[in-house]
């Protein structure tokens, strides 16, 4: 089955994750069209934080677990880039093999160590370890310490070539889907049930003898190495890798995404990037001091809508 | 190394602790007693500072400016707790953390759009430009100063939270708030002056700070970080906790920040060992929070239940 | 007669599209650190660079200028997403300001592969003097070391023995200590490297007192300078030690440190005490228009500005002919507020360095008296590398 539960195509909801997925998907051809091929560019940053947003969505909406170290994965996923095209390696497939591994065994380590702690703890011990990495950064000078490394060229995905942005961006979007298809069934699957009556009951859940943590620690690996994803796509598109990736700030940022999209929501995250990326570029070219409407509205948005922009439509 | 080296050195890392302790005190008890995440802290320390230097520059005396400071902070924890956060006082953490995140932003364009987005300085106080001789050692007198002050406060705290009735709500509510609130307390009141203590710390630490440090936009987004691990490790809801929490990081991170690199020269190139030093040093202080959370949940001196 | 008019009608025709063509407005995009301890620096910087466009009735080379201002906040990741939009979305064809290197070294590499110029008025890393040398980079400012070489020839000619090293680390904190080093000759006792963000120099400053040196050289620029050079004094070591620096007591600090900063030894080469006509000029017309007193960044931005005047009007504003624009920069044909000037083959210039001395004048105001001209007509020791003609 292609869809795991019966769509009605004319609900609100798909009406608007089907508007939002088509604009992504022209968005190079009418940038193009209008010769201003750097709105492609600002495009291919929304889709890569919807993909990190959609990624921390699954262990934040779904699971109910308030990371605020995922940038943790997106710094891995730009540094594996960083670092192997440093020393020659271009091979795109390897980058990624790479990423993947890293983030894999990494997210499990912290996962299970993570997951221990409740509460602010939780927060407080995922935020650490990114911090950590983001220090590792900085005091690795060889590979430009807190000033960031270059990346000479992109990564070599052959058959295909992303050297040019409207390509990067499509792979981009491809990726977007995927994981947004992935995320689709993974939640309406058993293993997406198990994850959200834990969020609501975990103790009942335990009673009932499901190994919850098997499942938490499952999702957090699978959402760290999504989020990886969108640090190797990130390095990518800026030709740059920085400690800065994997400061709390960008984990905040993700967050606050997610939260203003809809949390628990498949297409919400996607908004809510495009949103926050949107205020921080577009509306910054207007007035310098964009920040102090952003501010409030983000504090409306917290009290009135409280599931988000796209849980809004969904009412 | 000199004894005289690791005393000065002790000294500074004494100096960052009482600043990190002002900060965790007020967030500690926040979240602690009326469970709100309030990352707006870093706002406070950040207007205490701006107010502060403010009013310095205008009258050219400290006593003015630490009124200013402390006073311009409440009033604004006040009514920012009056206003917004009132309403988020029943919802979870995240949309706290997410409402407060919100006006982080609001306060550091405040900032840019009255003073500007470079950074403002400030001298420390007449009488104290100079230095002081402890034991031997040359020490600048205004982080002497500092050092006093700060613990005179942690007495003070120690003395309102122990040896008077407010106080004993205080503990009462960190305890067990619906049980303090059952017994006819006026929980609303205690809360306002909860915030209100929290916001006049934070605007003090602000204060002190800005002499030593640059007075701009964002300042305290990097210190609240430091003040979260600070509270965790000491233990949420204790002020004690915040006390020995943030002096170990104090002492950690500044003893660290200068002898990591000198251990590292002997294994690795000079460049290489000064730019690791510092950051390891800062890392320093999760690794311990990290243990911290792992062998001790609840923290080092938690609140008792 | 009919010819005649119809000639007059041609002529007037192609005036009317060739000045039309030359009114469109040439975008420069102007990147400099504007906020925090380091924003003093770029808004100096863009301040001087628009009090020649707007004396000059919002043109440079008679071309109208539009300036896009952007921010990079000393941050890498920040400044490569404003060179991607001044580049491909303003389409700029002239970058100016560029205050600090980390930052002009994150984003070199793009701008000159996208074939724009860059007129750096501040940021002089030694790669781009040096092996990276390129044909669309120009320094207006010095190689970065160039400001510590005069101080390490000044340190040999006083014949300190003991000089111990304090520079934030990044790259200009490693120019400029090497610079010194360079000219100083011999071996230091010390050398530290701060992180770029650390404002508390309590720690190393302890320490450098245990280690007894006969003088101290420092490179912080901008808020680094002020909380440098005041923790400083209140270590209470200024008594006893002499500071040595370079762009740490500068027109930006001096202010801020008053009377902090005496006797603090400083290598630059400018003041705006130097009698140039060009000079005085601009320290009135400054001090007029922003009533505060400019610093060595507002007059290299100057120079700056002038350099762009001069060769866009030489090109007549088409700035499209990157082989003439970049013939007509080379040229440097403007008076400068540094008196001599002109560039090298590496596009860096060669000029005079001096060592001045923080005093207080006669009229209450903090400033600098030359006490040396310890290297005449330098060029950097970078320009060898570069394989530019």
């Amino acid at each position: 089955m292609v869809f795991p539960e019966q769509v009605d195509w004319r609900s609100a909801r798909a009406i608007t994750a089907t508007i939002v997925l088509a604009v992504l998907a022209l968005v190079p051809v009418v940038a193009i069209a209008l010769d201003q091929a750097f709105y492609i560019t600002l495009a291919a940053r929304i889709v890569i934080f919807a993909l990190g947003a959609c990624a921390l969505n699954l262990v934040l909406g779904y699971g109910g677990l308030v990371s605020f170290g995922h940038a943790l994965y997106v710094g891995l996923g730009a540094y594996a880039v960083g670092i192997m095209a440093f020393h020659g390696m271009t091979n795109g497939w390897l980058h990624l093999a790479v990423t993947l591994a890293l983030c894999g065994v990494i997210g499990w380590i912290t996962g299970l160590i993570c997951l221990r702690c409740q509460g602010i703890g939780f927060i407080m011990i995922t935020l650490a370890f990114a911090q950590m990495f983001y220090f590792l950064g900085v005091s690795l000078k060889q590979y430009g310490g807190d000033d960031g490394m270059q990346v000479a060229s992109r990564s070599d995905f052959a058959p295909l070539s992303i050297e040019g942005n409207a390509a990067l961006y499509y792979f981009a979007l491809a990726l977007l889907f995927a994981t947004l298809y992935l995320s689709w069934r993974l939640v309406h699957a058993r293993f997406g049930r198990v994850l959200r009556a834990a969020k609501s009951n975990a103790r009942r859940m335990r009673v009932l003898g499901f190994p919850i943590l098997r499942y938490q620690v499952t999702a957090y690996v699978v959402s760290g190495c999504l989020c990886g994803i969108a640090g190797l796509l990130l390095a990518n598109l800026t030709r740059f890798a920085s400690p800065a990736y994997a400061y709390w700030t960008v984990s905040g940022d993700l967050v606050v995404m997610v939260m203003l999209g809809g949390i628990a929501t498949v297409v919400g995250p996607v908004i809510g990037a495009a949103v926050y990326v949107i205020l921080e570029t577009v509306v910054a070219g207007y007035t310098e001091h964009w920040m102090i409407i952003t501010g409030p509205v983000i504090v409306l948005i917290a009290l009135l809508a409280r599931r988000g922009l796209y849980g809004f439509v969904l009412r | 190394m000199t004894w005289e080296l690791l005393l000065v050195q002790s000294l500074n890392g004494l100096q960052y602790g009482v600043l990190l302790f002002l900060l965790a005190a007020g967030l500690t008890l926040v979240l602690g007693i009326m469970n709100f995440v309030n990352l707006a802290h870093a706002s406070l320390y950040m207007m205490g500072a701006y107010l502060g230097a403010a009013a310095f520059a205008k009258t050219g005396s400290f006593l003015v400016a630490g009124a200013a400071a402390v006073l311009g902070t409440l009033a604004i924890g006040l009514i920012v707790e009056r206003t917004t956060l009132l309403a988020f006082y029943a919802r979870d953490h995240l949309d706290q953390v997410l409402a407060t995140f919100g006006l982080i932003l609001f306060f550091n364009e405040l900032v840019r759009v009255i003073w500007g987005a470079q950074s403002v300085y400030m001298r420390p106080p007449q009488g104290f430009t100079g230095t002081v001789d402890l034991l031997g050692a040359t020490y600048p007198s205004y982080r002497f100063l500092v050092i006093v002050a700060g613990l005179a406060v942690a007495l003070a705290l120690y003395v309102l939270i122990h040896h008077t009735r407010v106080g004993m709500l205080i503990r009462a509510g960190a305890s067990n708030p619906r049980m303090v609130s059952v017994l006819g307390v006026n929980i609303r009141l205690l809360n306002s002056l909860l915030f209100g203590l929290s916001a006049a710390l934070a605007g003090l630490s602000g204060l002190m700070a800005a002499p030593i440090l640059a007075v701009q936009p964002g300042m305290g987004d990097n210190v609240l970080i430091v003040v979260l691990v600070v509270i965790v490790i000491g233990g949420i809801g204790s002020i004690r906790g915040a006390f020995f929490g943030a002096l170990i990081v104090g002492v950690v991170d500044t003893v660290g920040r200068t002898y990591l690199p000198l251990i590292l020269r002997q294994v690795a190139e000079r460049s290489v060992a000064d730019a690791a030093g510092p950051a390891l040093a800062s890392m320093l202080i999760f690794i311990f929070m990290a243990a911290v959370l792992a062998l001790r949940p609840q923290g080092l001196f938690p609140a008792r239940r | 007669m009919m010819v005649r008019s119809k000639l007059f009608g041609f002529i007037a025709a192609v005036a009317l599209a060739t000045s039309a063509a030359a009114q469109q407005p040439l975008k420069i995009g102007f990147i400099g650190e504007l906020s925090g301890p380091q924003g003093a620096l770029g808004q100096d910087q863009y301040d001087a660079f628009m009090l020649v466009v707007e004396r000059n009735g919002g043109k440079l080379g008679g071309v109208p200028m539009e300036i896009i201002k952007e921010d990079t906040q000393l941050k890498p990741e920040v400044a490569n997403q404003v060179i991607d939009k001044l580049i491909e979305k303003d389409k700029v064809p002239i970058i100016a300001g560029v205050t600090f290197s980390n930052v002009f070294m994150a984003v070199y590499k793009k701008v000159v592969d996208s074939k724009v110029f860059i007129i750096s008025s501040n940021a002089g890393p030694s790669p781009i003097a040096g092996a990276q040398c390129s044909p669309y980079a120009f320094l207006v400012n010095n190689q970065n070391d160039e400001r510590a070489e005069v101080v390490g020839k000044y340190a040999a000619d006083k014949g300190y023995k003991r000089v111990y090293a304090m520079a934030p680390n990044y790259q200009a904190g490693k120019d400029f200590i090497a610079g010194f080093k360079r000219f100083y000759k011999q071996p230091l006792i010390e050398e530290v490297y701060t992180p770029l963000n650390q404002l508390d120099f309590q720690a190393e400053l302890a320490q450098l007192a245990a280690a007894k040196p006969d003088a101290v050289y420092a490179f912080y620029p901008g808020g680094l300078g002020i909380q440098f050079v005041r923790q400083w004094r209140q270590s209470g070591l200024a008594d006893k030690l002499p500071l040595l620096t370079s762009s740490t007591v500068d027109g930006i600090t001096l202010p801020a440190l008053q009377e902090a900063a005496l006797g603090v030894i400083h290598g630059s080469p400018w003041s705006p005490e130097l009698d140039f006509p060009e000079n005085r000029r601009f320290v009135a017309e400054f001090e007029k228009k922003y009533n505060r007193v400019p610093s060595e960044y507002a007059a290299t931005s100057y120079d700056s500005a002038l350099l762009l005047d001069s060769a866009i009007a030489k090109v007549k504003g088409n700035v499209a002919n990157k082989e003439a624009f970049r013939a007509a920069l080379k040229a440097a044909d403007f008076r400068s507020v540094r008196g001599k000037f002109r560039f090298n083959h590496n596009q860096a210039p060669i000029q005079d360095f001096y060592a001045f001395v923080v005093v207080k004048n006669p009229q209450g105001r903090y400033t600098y008296q030359e006490l040396a001209k310890p290297l005449p007509d330098h060029a950097d020791s970078y320009a060898s590398q570069c394989p530019m003609k």
